[in-house]
């Protein structure tokens, strides 16, 4: 046991190098994968638009601006494609080649979506100067802990995104309809987890959202960075955001170890 | 021109023989399209249950262009979408080749080579949308606006489609550019929304660069009778001229192609 974990820190910063080099290799494709996450910013020219005037449930025009643009970089900062390419590897049977390295699967999926990481970040900095100058002092939290908690935040955010994702690509093993339980799983995201509306505009999904993981991969995070508020909200937010990382990790690992027993590989 | 209707036919043939093979899906679909249907509508419902009008949009004549973008969408990932992917494959294999070899037109073939039978559930979700806002708004379209209405829709699909094709064609090209036609997919999104509703800019970039308006605002205007003579002209007008470009990209595409393969 113990020798494994050696084994993994050991691995660890090749399997980082690999990931970066893996992603200046395909950089085009990686900028139009980032590209694609327009929505954001269409419901943001939208919503501004409806809010020019009067402002929409206590949501200025500022107000959705400073929103979508934290959700952006939010949301840039934590995705990613682990159950696309489980789902891939487990019908080609590439992922044979995977179970053979002496490495958990897991640490290199992770490390190999950690290393794209700088990259996304080079994308997301802009945007957040963007935001910094055009929404203005109003909309966006001015507390020292609080700024100070968003990266923990962030973290806790990308580590739960993946864990969900993992499983998802670890149900792969079991069934072929995976592809349409991802779609499921994102139409479920769009909506609980704020990424089409603030969870503000909606109330009563609200308070179904407040119980499901969705809205602490996204939520969460953009409410840290656009709204003060009380040492004790934030302490409970990021308290319940870890436990959520810690429930989905765990049934995460058991998916993917109930899957990997009964795998069978064809070619690879 | 029968010869190419037959062969059409055929390829549809095939695909809803492959899709009953899976009949566990059709229960699938059918729930994944009702709850897509409804995610898009969500949006709409929370805008409109707090304002009445958005930039002179009710929501019965928002719903009319949600319905053209479902039905539109339906076309798009249920014929454009998944044949232009296979022939994205077959140009990096080099099966394409053999699509070169027979004796007709391949952008006629590759354009409609697979079909997903199922978004025929979604076509059915917008025509009920679409029923729904005539009955909130009161009054049934005239024959002339549904014509005109359905003539449109012609137009917006032709709009729609030529976009793909140039985005197709690209992939002669660069090679691998699926995520290409991705970004095209989540640019095609914005035409849910009346154009109206956007800031200027985005307007103008919706109309003229990337004309989703073409491809369903203006034709749920055409249905709601709403839409001046001149607009008609130039909706149509434009389309067919993005027909004609696409041809164009897609002819220079084709003697630019060398085979992947042997």
């Amino acid at each position: 046991m113990r020798s494994t974990t050696v084994r993994t820190i050991r691995a660890l910063p090749t399997l980082l190098r690999i990931g970066v080099a893996e992603t200046v290799a395909y950089r085009a494709e990686f900028l139009v994968w980032i590209l694609t996450t327009t929505q954001p910013l269409i419901m943001m020219s939208l919503w501004t638009s409806v809010a020019r005037d009067q402002s929409f449930h206590g949501f200025t025009s500022a107000a959705f601006v400073a929103y979508y643009l934290s959700n952006l970089i939010v949301r840039q900062l934590t995705g990613n494609w682990v159950a696309w390419q489980m789902m891939d590897e487990i019908r080609m049977g590439t992922m044979a080649m995977r179970l053979l390295r002496p490495i958990h699967p897991f640490f290199a999926y992770v490390s190999s979506h950690v290393a794209a990481i700088p990259f996304r970040t080079l994308v997301a900095l802009p945007l957040a100067v963007i935001l910094l100058v055009t929404s203005g002092a109003d909309n966006l939290s001015h507390d020292p802990v609080q700024l100070a908690m968003l990266p923990i935040s962030i973290g806790l955010a990308w580590l739960l995104t993946f864990a969900i994702l993992f499983a998802i690509g670890s149900l792969a093993f079991f069934m072929t309809q995976t592809m349409a339980l991802a779609n499921l799983y994102f139409g479920l995201y769009a909506l609980l987890s704020g990424y089409l509306l603030p969870l503000a505009l909606m109330p009563r999904l609200a308070a179904v959202a407040a119980w499901l993981p969705f809205r602490y991969t996204l939520d969460v995070p953009v409410l840290i960075m656009t709204r003060t508020m009380s040492g004790e909200e934030l302490a409970g937010l990021l308290g319940r955001q870890a436990a959520w990382v810690a429930i989905t990790l765990f049934l995460a690992l058991q998916i993917w170890h109930a899957g990997v027993r009964r795998f069978e590989s064809v070619g690879g | 021109m029968t010869k190419y209707l037959r062969l059409l036919a055929i390829q549809m043939r095939i695909s809803i023989a492959s899709a009953i093979a899976y009949r566990a899906n059709f229960i699938i679909e059918g729930v994944m399209s009702a709850a897509w249907l409804g995610l898009t509508l969500f949006p709409l419902v929370v805008l409109y249950d707090e304002r009445k009008s958005v930039n002179g949009w009710d929501l019965p004549s928002a719903l009319i262009v949600m319905a053209y973008f479902t039905a539109l969408r339906a076309l798009l990932e249920g014929i454009v979408s998944p044949s232009l992917t296979a022939l994205v494959e077959k140009i990096r294999d080099g099966s394409f080749d053999y699509v070169l070899l027979k004796p007709i037109d391949a952008q006629v073939v590759v354009s409609a080579s697979r079909y997903e039978p199922w978004k025929l559930f979604d076509f059915a979700g917008a025509i009920a949308i679409a029923v729904y806002a005539f009955v909130k708004r009161g009054y049934a379209p005239s024959g002339g606006e549904l014509a005109l209405g359905l003539g449109m829709f012609v137009a917006g699909t032709i709009a729609m489609y030529s976009l793909w094709i140039v985005c197709a064609a690209a992939s002669f090209w660069v090679g691998r550019l699926d995520n290409l036609m991705f970004l095209l997919g989540a640019i095609f999104d914005t035409a849910r929304w009346p154009i109206a509703v956007f800031p200027g800019a985005w307007r103008f970039v919706f109309t003229f660069v990337i004309p989703v308006a073409v491809m369903t605002t203006f034709p749920a205007m055409a249905l709601l009778g709403t839409l001046d003579a001149r607009t008609i002209a130039a909706t149509v007008g434009g389309a067919l001229l993005m027909l004609v470009l696409s041809r164009l990209v897609w002819r220079a595409a084709i003697r630019n192609y060398t085979s992947a393969s042997s």
